[in-house]
């Protein structure tokens, strides 16, 4: 296919008059830091996350620790009358947990059999409700897909203003991209009916998240 | 694609007459309009960030082969592998190779690349079956229809067509039910696409943007499909033409704003998704493989002509939202892939403007498609820009093009002009005052035909004056 | 408009008469005039004006646009302001010219000259000649009809309003969508004619959906196709220019009205 690419590559410089490559990148406005134009948030970002993760039909529970999250798990468990199997997320923030022994917990990736996922988002974005995962060992992608129910823990420390914030902090933390990176704001949803919106397409029917202010 | 635009008026006219079209067409119609109104209304910094997003596009298209060999670049290094195709054929053959043999099933996310490129056609008769994931597209893949719209492509079914295709389709895994309300309709398709999603071999998405700085492929969804799609199976491959790219995340950041408020009036689409490589050692989940089928299709010749701007379009479908010939008509009339202001624009440039003579000239360039596009995009311009090219290459109706030639004349000759035109006026006027209007009249009946046709006052205007001097 | 004070000359204005109203509404040329002698100008109609050019431009002939364009600059550059009763020709003369004439050395310039002092009628009295009183009245409820022209490329649309409330007697009862277009389109009504049935029926239910008693607008295409519509629907809503309401001269049969 190679000479598919230098044909391809040969006309866009013929259309863009250049006969070569460029010798040195491109000067671009992004490479000044900080230079988008971003949305006035109209409250704190905590609060911004709160309520715009509402508007796109997720859940919030807020908890003032981590241990609390067991909890706020169990509660949210009784309010759908959900049987308390689970598969968790091997994430430091999650690890942490003392599940109820009478739980059934797995780790590991997601299976069809899976009702409820339990992970940990990297950041949560104020502008939009955004929760920004990341995929690897300690967070499979399956967990954000497969079960109905889609538990998200989240400290308030991570909660960005924008997307760029997530942007930068992703850049400092980790060397390459992670496989996968989930930007998820809300249940799975569809309008494909008469757009008549409908949550629960093919990914979580709810989306809640355990939000924990220390 | 099976491809109709010659047919495109006898198309409209028959659109016009169905029913059942008209009632799914109304349904839609408002609600995207009133849904990105009030979610551009909620952002103040709306137009500073349109501006923003068309320089990014610019810079972006004027150092094309920089970004697109970046993104290749990285990609490699992140273990995935690139395929160029210059033509709709290559990229076929390109995504045949990777998935190999015969007898696959393949599961695809909504990509309207792949449409364009025919293949879902091309799988087929290699031997595979292709599982469309998006409840929208596999509804009309169940209908054995093309998409009707670029973000909702079975915007023109009606609930009750949707239902009679599950039962017919369904019965085969034990659904014999008839599904009629709208969640247990979407439950249905769940529960048949949920096996599929974790028995098929390969995954093929779109791709929204690719991000030069990081080789990674962005895909927009709300139902979760197209994630299913390039989790589950081993292969996952991104089918992507080569203006999707951006340089980096910040860019791309930028037109998230204005895609998802343009699109369906959200915020944000529910998923975002950016893929980069396959999966990693340490991963317990993700697909083995990530290939990237990068396709040009003629845009290389369309970077830096009259059409360039075109390059800038994000497929956010606000045109086809705005247009009040496609509300009339729906999207199948046009009879191609893209349809409405920005298939109007492409098919011409994509198939030859000979296959596809009425769609720049089905508009009556009010302009609004313009208005909303989120990427400043002078869509009416460049429709006119094909008139243009219509007329240089005679692809017109002789008979309009000689009426045209004579009223132009006549136009530049004031005086002749308004002698014929004052006995022209005299005449109707006369004949027409008792009335005020034609019900028909000869040579007029493109307007006698819908609607009548007011009589002139009498004199003109010019004469009048003249008289009052 | 011009004080006691004010010993400036009055402005001059040359009345780009459009093709549509010199052929089927002088009514509406008079009224154009009316108003704009109201408002203190000195109106001059040349006559060697014909059309925009727009049937030309929007069918692909560009050389053809092009003479016409000379034409029109020619004819009207010698005033302080090119006025007329049509957002259409105006955003035609003012949006278009110049690049029709782009190329051209000669005319580019003029063009552009020409362009900057190019007015739509119900614009060019408020924004320009400051207008807030209007002397008419006219005992109606009307809806008003956005001609996208007019208001996309000129933004034309709170001064034709802003007038009409001037008007005694009149109730301004806005439609729904009155922003979409009405399917006129030129030469598209007559080429599709079936698309523009379907657009134009959109518009008239709008429009009896209001209960007004009379359809007002500012340009002759868009009321031409209107009216006609109406008309085959047996409609009794009377079509009329929103000139024609503000001049107070509304004596003459509506727009598709038969004399009675």
């Amino acid at each position: 296919m190679s000479s598919a690419r230098d044909e391809i590559f040969a006309r866009i410089r013929r259309s863009l008059r250049r006969n070569a490559a460029l010798e040195a990148p491109p000067v671009h406005r992004s490479q000044a830091p900080e230079s988008n134009v971003r949305p006035r948030l109209e409250n704190d970002p905590v609060e911004c996350f709160v309520e715009k993760l509402h508007i796109a039909a997720g859940t919030v529970d807020r908890v003032t620790a981590i241990s609390d999250v067991v909890q706020a798990t169990a509660d949210y468990l009784a309010r759908h009358a959900l049987e308390p199997r689970l598969v968790v997320a091997e994430h430091l923030l999650i690890k942490q947990l003392t599940w109820p022994a009478e739980w059934k917990i797995h780790t590991g990736p997601a299976t069809g059999e899976d009702h409820i996922g339990v992970g940990a988002a990297f950041a949560g974005v104020a502008e939009t409700g955004t929760l920004v995962m990341l995929s690897g060992a300690d967070n499979p992608t399956t967990l954000n897909f497969l079960p109905d129910d889609h538990i998200v823990v989240v400290s308030a420390l991570q909660i960005v203003a924008h997307l760029e914030d997530a942007w930068r902090l992703l850049r400092d933390s980790v060397a390459t991209m992670p496989r996968t990176v989930n930007l998820i704001t809300g249940p799975s949803r569809t309008a494909d009916v008469e757009q008549t919106i409908q949550l629960g397409a093919h990914g979580p029917r709810r989306l809640h998240v355990i939000l924990i202010e220390d | 694609m099976q491809r109709s635009t010659s047919e495109f008026k006898h198309q409209a006219e028959v659109a016009l007459q169905d029913v059942t079209l008209q009632r799914a067409m109304a349904k839609a119609k408002g609600g995207f309009v009133d849904k990105r109104r009030v979610a551009v209304a909620r952002l103040p910094e709306f137009e500073q960030i349109r501006a923003e997003a068309k320089a990014i596009k610019e810079h972006t298209l004027a150092h094309l082969d920089y970004y697109l060999d970046q993104f290749e670049r990285k990609v490699l290094e992140s273990g995935g592998q690139v395929h160029w195709a210059r033509t709709a054929e290559q990229a076929c053959s390109a995504v045949l190779a990777i998935i190999g043999g015969s007898g696959k099933q393949v599961l695809k996310g909504k990509s309207m690349v792949s449409e364009e490129i025919g293949l879902n056609a091309a799988m087929e008769r290699a031997g595979h079956t292709v599982v469309e994931t998006d409840l929208g597209e596999y509804i009309i893949q169940l209908a054995d229809e093309p998409p009707s719209h670029i973000i909702a492509p079975a915007v023109h079914k009606t609930r009750d067509q949707i239902t009679a295709l599950f039962h017919a389709e369904h019965e085969k895994y034990g659904l014999t039910e008839l599904v009629t309300e709208t969640e247990d309709i979407v439950n249905e398709a769940r529960q048949v696409l949920r096996t599929k999603f974790l028995s098929s071999d390969v995954g093929i998405t779109g791709a929204n943007f690719l991000i030069a700085e990081t080789g990674s492929t962005v895909i927009v969804t709300n139902e979760g499909n197209g994630d299913l799609t390039q989790i589950l199976p081993r292969i996952h491959i991104v089918t992507a033409s080569i203006e999707k790219v951006v340089p980096s995340l910040d860019d791309m950041t930028v037109l998230l704003r204005l895609l998802a408020r343009s699109a369906t009036g959200q915020e944000m689409s529910s998923y975002n998704t950016l893929s980069t490589g396959p999966r990693r050692a340490d991963d317990q989940d993700g697909p083995e493989e990530f290939h990237v089928v990068i396709v040009d299709n003629g845009r290389s010749e369309m970077l830096g002509n009259e059409f360039h701007d075109m390059l800038r379009c994000i497929r956010c479908g606000a045109c086809l939202n705005h247009c009040p010939v496609y509300s009339a008509i729906g999207g199948h009339a046009y009879g191609w892939v893209y349809p409405g202001p920005m298939g109007s624009v492409l098919t011409p440039l994509m198939i030859g403007l000979e296959n596809a003579r009425d769609l720049p000239n089905a508009c009556t360039l009010n302009g609004r498609c313009g208005e909303v596009c989120p990427m400043s995009i002078p869509l009416p311009d460049m429709l006119r820009t094909l008139r243009f090219k219509e007329h240089e290459r005679k692809l017109s109706n002789a008979r309009a093009r000689w009426a045209l030639k004579a009223w132009g004349w006549l136009a530049q000759r004031p005086g002749l002009y308004q002698a014929v035109t004052g006995v022209m006026t005299a005449v109707l006027g006369r004949i027409g005052a008792r009335a005020g209007r034609f019900r028909s009249l000869p040579l007029a009946s493109g307007w006698t035909q819908v609607r009548d046709l007011p009589a002139p006052q009498g004199a003109t205007f010019q004469r009048l004056w003249r008289k009052r001097q | 408009m011009a004080s006691a004070q004010d010993t400036r000359p009055p402005p001059s204005v040359g009345l780009f008469a459009t093709c549509l109203i010199d052929l089927f509404r002088p009514n509406v040329g008079f009224a154009a005039v009316k108003l704009l002698e109201k408002a203190g100008c000195r109106v001059t109609v040349p006559r060697a004006q014909t059309c925009c050019g727009q049937p030309a431009y929007n069918n692909g002939d560009q050389q053809t646009t092009a003479s016409i364009a000379r034409q029109v600059i020619a004819a009207f550059e010698s005033f302080d302001y090119v006025v007329a009763a049509s957002g259409s020709c105006i955003g035609m003369i003012k949006e278009h010219y110049p690049r029709v004439l782009k190329n051209d050395s000669n005319w580019c310039d003029r063009a552009e000259q020409l362009a900057a002092r190019c007015h739509e009628l119900t614009a060019f009295l408020v924004d320009v000649m400051q207008m807030r009183e209007v002397e008419s009245s006219f005992a109606a409820s009307v809806t008003y009809h956005d001609s996208c022209s007019g208001l996309r490329e000129l933004g034309v649309k709170q001064q034709p309003r802003m007038l009409l409330s001037k008007v005694g007697g009149v109730t301004l009862k806005e439609m729904e969508d009155s922003e979409v277009c009405c399917g006129f389109g030129g030469t598209f009504c007559i080429k599709y004619p079936k698309i523009s049935e379907r657009m134009v029926s959109d518009k008239t239910a709008n429009i009896t959906a209001t209960e007004a008693d009379c359809i007002l607008g500012g340009d002759m295409g868009c009321l031409l196709n209107i009216a006609g519509r109406l008309k085959r629907q047996g409609s009794l809503i009377k079509v009329y220019h929103v000139a024609e309401v503000l001049a107070a001269m509304t004596d003459q049969p509506a727009i598709g009205e038969g004399e009675s």
